[in-house]
């Protein structure tokens, strides 16, 4: 079971979070000019990455706020968990 | 077959203390070249292999394995097999597959313990009634066994299941497929791994993909942990490593890999001799022939490629099973594992080309494959072997997540597995 540190109440087991995914997907800001694949990209490829990922989880049986924790996918073993707005380069959006 | 199994080779050989049986499956080190490569000796990669010898003449053929043929979810899932899908695309994919599996252990000469002994799919609320009788419509429709089943007849079935009006999440009634069941998994690796090695197909166990060749758009080969093997065709039938191997040739996949764990009791007598689903309490269960319970419910919440998942979950699903089986509850569970499952977003596969010639796809199998694997090897085999895929693959392109022909069916098919 993951012990999962909420930025804003500390850690608390697994069963208090639901998981929001991959982080770092960005809405386009104009669909409209995008491609059918383009738009396909956004909604449904994902890295899926094995080994460090960063990834969203929501506080949602506490603050019910959402942050970033990023998490080894192998050993699951959570490295860091923070607020969106730290200024942390691993915090951009990325593709 | 060099080494054909009957009842008279057992009486055979247990005259001479079953001392002269020779090696099922042919140990094979990677050659240069082949016409095709299979990356992946889970069931779907070895009925690949298999069905492109037989059906399509091409022999020279590697299939290759990091670990051990039938270690990854081949032979860690709960063996439910089934064809009762909402849509006309899902349905008559694993429809052919449960065709298959109807004469499979003749067909590869191996005892599959396919054991059609019915699957129940429980609705617990008017809503889920109503998505049952659509369902079996939808099935009937396709020309696949199904009927509805209402609570009393369940409880004649499965006279320890508890359908009491008062149970917190009351049991109104099931669809019922009588022709699906359950099969012996290891068998199913072991046989297709035979059957494809008696054809000349090479298994190539302990080998390891590490990087996929290609230059013009065109597939050349792969390197592995036992070095370069030249193909100008390669499937990737790798489950839950499907991305990891897409991403070696720069293709993103609409995959994420969860952990989907699965727990066996004791032994005990008989006393469940059918399947039970439940979507709504989320959790299934059977009973092997060992007499173990086995049990299984819904994915890990998250990316997992660790083969093990949260405790959390192991907890609701015998709370599941406990709803449904009160009788149950002083039955010490054993053992409990994970596999990692490749999750789509319409929970249906992709058995497909895909942009770079030669690279062909089998995965997002999910938490539900198993009950496809002659199906899948069969119209995969037919995708490689003309580079093009056969009717009933055709809507389960890699495009239609662009194109938005999505098949969904998510909640349509009751419990995912
Ligand atoms: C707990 C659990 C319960 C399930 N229950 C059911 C069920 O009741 N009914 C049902 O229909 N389905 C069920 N499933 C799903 C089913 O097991 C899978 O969909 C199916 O077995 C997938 O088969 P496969 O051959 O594609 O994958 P696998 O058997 O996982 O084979 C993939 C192979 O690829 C290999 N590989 C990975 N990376 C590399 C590499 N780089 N180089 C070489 N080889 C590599 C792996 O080692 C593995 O052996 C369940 C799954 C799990 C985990
Ligand atoms: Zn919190």
């Amino acid at each position: 079971m993951l012990l999962i540190n909420c930025p804003w109440c500390g850690e608390r087991d697994e069963t208090e979070f639901s998981y929001g995914g991959e982080a770092g997907i960005v809405r386009p800001e104009n669909p409209e000019i995008l491609s059918d694949e383009e738009w396909g990209d956004y909604l449904f490829m994902r890295k899926n990455t094995k080994g460090v990922f960063t990834e969203q989880w929501n506080h949602s049986s506490g603050c019910r706020q959402w942050f970033l924790v990023k998490r080894d996918t192998v050993t699951y073993k959570i490295i860091d968990s923070y607020k969106f707005d730290r200024s942390d380069s691993e915090n951009k959006g990325s593709k | 077959m060099k080494n054909k199994y009957s009842a008279l080779s057992l009486i055979k050989n247990a005259f001479t203390n079953n001392k002269n049986w020779k090696p099922a499956i042919k140990n094979a080190e990677p050659k240069k070249s082949y016409d095709a490569i299979i990356v992946g000796g889970g069931g779907h990669g070895l009925a690949t292999a298999f069905y492109l010898a037989k059906n399509h003449g091409i022999k020279n053929i590697a299939v290759v394995e990091k670990g051990w043929i039938g270690g990854g979810n081949t032979a860690r899932n709960t063996t439910i097999v089934r064809s009762n899908y909402l849509w006309t695309e899902a349905s008559l994919l694993y429809e052919k597959s449960l065709k298959l599996w109807e004469g499979l252990s003749r067909e590869i000469n191996f005892n599959v313990m396919f054991s059609q002994r019915g699957v129940y799919n429980l609705g617990h609320t008017l809503q889920d009634m109503r998505d049952i009788e659509r369902r079996v419509s939808a099935n009937r429709l396709n020309g696949i066994d199904a009927e509805v089943v209402n609570a009393e007849q369940i409880k004649k079935e499965i006279p320890y299941i508890n359908t009491s009006s008062s149970a917190r999440y009351p049991i109104l009634g099931a669809s019922l497929q009588k022709r699906a069941g359950v099969a012996r998994h290891d068998a199913v690796a072991w046989g297709f791994a035979r059957a494809a090695s008696d054809l000349g197909v090479d298994i190539i166990q302990q080998c390891e993909v590490t990087d996929i060749i290609k230059s013009n758009n065109q597939i050349h080969g792969i390197e592995t942990s036992k070095g370069r093997i030249e193909s100008n065709k390669v499937g990737l039938v790798v489950a839950g490593h499907a991305s990891v191997l897409a991403a070696m040739a720069n293709l993103r996949l609409p995959l994420e890999s969860h952990p989907l764990q699965a727990y066996v009791s004791e032994p005990l007598k008989p006393v469940l001799d059918t399947v039970v689903m439940s979507n709504a309490v989320h959790g299934y269960i059977s009973q092997s022939d060992k007499g173990e319970l086995v049990i299984g419910a819904g994915i890990d919440p998250y990316i997992g490629y660790g083969q093990k998942g949260s405790f959390c979950t192991i907890e609701h699903c015998m709370q599941a099973i406990m709803e449904l089986f009160p009788y149950f509850s002083r039955v010490r569970m054993l053992r409990q594992w994970g596999g990692i499952v490749d999750v789509s977003p319409d929970a249906c596969p992709i058995i497909s080309k895909t942009p770079i010639n030669g690279l062909y796809l089998n995965c997002g199998w999910g938490t539900g494959g198993f009950k496809a694997t002659p199906g899948s090897g069969w119209v995969f085999a037919h995708t490689l072997a003309n580079d093009e895929p056969h009717q009933l693959n055709a809507p389960f392109s890699l495009e239609r997540f662009s194109t938005g022909a999505l098949i969904d069916e998510h909640g349509a098919a009751a419990v995912a597995h």
